[in-house]
């Protein structure tokens, strides 16, 4: 993946969220897991600061991967009682933009619309997702992963129960 | 279940056989619109209830915005130095004055018709101000507060009831666990930025109730229980029998607390694998300055000993992994509106305060581990309740001993006695489990207060 086109990097990027999408929909959470890196977290940041650092302030979720494979466990477990029986969920996954970092790593931002049914109700889930890609061989690593929600609250969902 | 057409007489929600230990509540209580509403009147109408924290207006201009008992509201530090509470709506038309959920402000104008006001809530500008008569006195018009306003170690409650006792008095024996919290610190709490904002499909009760219950915790949350075993929680038992002694108590005028000795860690000074290595010596430390300060037996009940505290009616202080505040407001009867923030103390910065915020998000909050599955089990409950032949619920667990625990019901029948008694139009009652019985205290209350007794159920 070397001297890479703009278009071309751009497809390859997107060709990788459509696929770490379609697991997530499918959820097939260990071969999501799969897509991170050992050094990877994923953050989602408080509806009421987007910019929220979890060093310093609230946030709803901030995972290294121990809590990831955590949280992956808890969500394959049939004790995640917010997700038994599992909702019904589908991602779009559009506006990607692609930055080659100087350390050779890619910057990735999308915006993203996860709509989650469940118990007679469905909602969407609207926000951007940014992406630190790893180039790993051929294929990309997850380093880092950060929803950040465009709603003001919660008030659809009572909570962030799925990845988002 | 009595049809809607026959009112149900509010004695008879609760049953409260103290001697038989029977506590029941009728379900009605979190499905009734007519009920929602005398809540309102003789509740959050009548209560002291929470605003906000002081450290969230520091500097003099500070505002935030709330809505407290469903008003809109804000508070905002003057050039004095004082926190100030006014009713968020324009005294001349009625638009909202502060549209923003915090800022700073040395003016606070009206976008409407360009009234302003000064952080004192003074009317000091009117535009075209010699088009009023001469009757026309800005001294009356400036932002209208509510009746009373008091704080009690940096939190800050509002009441709507201008003979409401005094807040301290209010507070009863709650104040002595708002006191374990803050004494932790040497320089006060703060809240930090950022909040969780969510709403739950259930009435308000059932929140206040599940965050005392600690009978749910396993069955509920057994995948934090099982994920904070993996990581060494040191006594990761999996039945009721297996965990260590905690107390239920009731502590006057509707506020209760479960404690326990705590098996996770305490960031302030309960030290816990999660925490790391480099965490230890200054926990440690922190431990010994307690004790220093406080003597063993109270430091232990700081460091190791967590609470979950209910300041009646809806404000939870939840002090175990990390210290939450959680406000609950009521929008109807089968919907709630959920703020939580994160109380720290002043003087932690860097690892410190990384190890407590990182703790806090093991459990608390709705990305957390535990708190989507009380939404799931609070909204299935409340969609249970649809199936209304099914007419009670059971709050009677524990109500026989006389040392209940956690997972016992002492903590929730305190609420559930104080809120028949407001709801009878009475300010006090025994929240014990001892005698006299409810159906007592009430059949020794004439029916002359005036309040009327019989509402529909549905």
């Amino acid at each position: 993946m070397t001297a890479t086109s703009r278009p071309a990097l751009r497809g390859i990027v997107e060709e990788f969220l459509f696929r770490e999408a379609a697991l997530l929909d499918d959820w097939r959470l260990d071969d999501w897991l799969d897509l991170f890196t050992h050094d990877a977290r994923y953050m989602v940041p408080s509806t009421d600061l987007p910019e929220g650092d979890p060093g310093r302030d609230l946030v709803f979720i901030d995972d290294d991967i121990m809590r990831l494979r955590a949280r992956v466990a808890r969500l394959n477990s049939r004790h995640s009682h917010r997700e038994n029986p599992r909702s019904r969920t589908r991602r779009f996954v559009s506006n990607v933009r692609v930055e080659e970092t100087e350390d050779r790593q890619l910057s990735v931002s999308a915006n993203v619309l996860v709509y989650r049914f469940r118990s007679g109700e469905g909602a969407p889930y609207v926000g951007s997702v940014e992406y630190v890609l790893r180039r790993d061989g051929e294929d990309l690593r997850i380093a880092y992963r950060r929803a950040v929600l465009d709603m003001e609250d919660l008030s659809w969902h009572g909570a962030v129960s799925i990845i988002l | 279940m009595k049809n809607a057409a026959e009112p149900m007489d509010i004695r008879d929600l609760v049953i409260d056989d103290r001697k038989r230990g029977v506590f029941r509540v009728h379900r009605s209580c979190m499905a009734s619109p007519d009920l929602f509403q005398r809540e309102r009147r003789l509740i959050f109408d009548r209560c002291w209830i929470y605003l906000g924290h002081e450290s969230e207006v520091e500097r003099p201009g500070d505002y935030r915005r709330r809505t407290v008992a469903g008003r809109p509201l804000f508070f905002v530090r003057g050039k004095d130095g004082q926190v100030r509470v006014f009713l968020n709506s324009c005294p001349h038309r009625g638009a909202m004055i502060c549209r923003r959920d915090g800022g700073n402000a040395k003016i606070l104008r009206c976008f409407y018709h360009a009234w302003s006001f000064n952080t004192e809530g003074e009317l000091i500008g009117v535009p075209g101000r010699d088009a009023y008569g001469p009757n026309f006195d800005p001294a009356e018009l400036g932002l209208k507060k509510p009746a009373r306003v008091d704080s009690y170690r940096g939190f800050f409650f509002v009441s709507f009831n201008p003979d409401a006792e005094d807040l301290r008095t209010y507070l009863a024996g709650a104040r002595d666990y708002l006191d374990l919290v803050v004494d932790q610190t040497q320089e006060g709490m703060r809240v930090v930025p950022g909040s969780n904002k969510y709403a739950i499909k259930a009435n308000w009760k059932l929140l206040a109730e599940n965050s005392l219950d600690g009978y749910h915790l396993i069955p509920t949350h057994r995948t934090y229980v099982d994920y904070m075993a993996g990581l060494g929680t040191d006594d990761s038992g999996d039945s009721l029998a297996a965990r260590p002694p905690g107390a239920g108590r009731a502590l006057g005028n509707g506020h209760c607390v479960s404690e326990n000795i705590s098996r996770n860690g305490r960031p302030i000074a309960r030290w816990h694998p999660v925490f790391g290595e480099e965490a230890k010596e200054r926990i440690a430390r922190t431990r010994r300055r307690l004790v220093r300060e406080y003597g063993e037996k109270r430091a232990f009940r700081m460091a190791d000993t967590s609470r979950n505290l209910l300041i009646y009616p809806n404000l939870l202080i939840m002090d175990f992994v990390a210290i939450s505040i959680r406000y609950i407001e009521p929008v109807a009867p089968d919907r709630m509106e959920v703020t939580a923030w994160h109380l720290v103390p002043r003087e932690e910065s860097g690892a410190a305060l990384a190890t407590r915020l990182d703790s806090y998000l093991t459990f608390l909050g709705p990305g957390g581990f535990a708190t989507p599955d009380d939404v799931e089990a609070l909204e299935s409950c409340q969609t249970g309740f649809r199936a209304s032949e099914n007419e009670w619920s059971d709050i009677s667990r524990g109500m026989l001993k006389s040392r209940p625990g956690t997972s016992d019901e002492l903590q929730m029948r305190g609420f559930w006695r104080q809120w028949h008694a407001n709801m009878l139009g009475r300010n006090t009652t025994n929240v014990q489990d001892g005698q006299p019985t409810e159906s007592q205290a009430a059949a020794a209350d004439s029916e002359a207060d005036g309040l009327g007794h019989r509402a529909s159920a549905r």
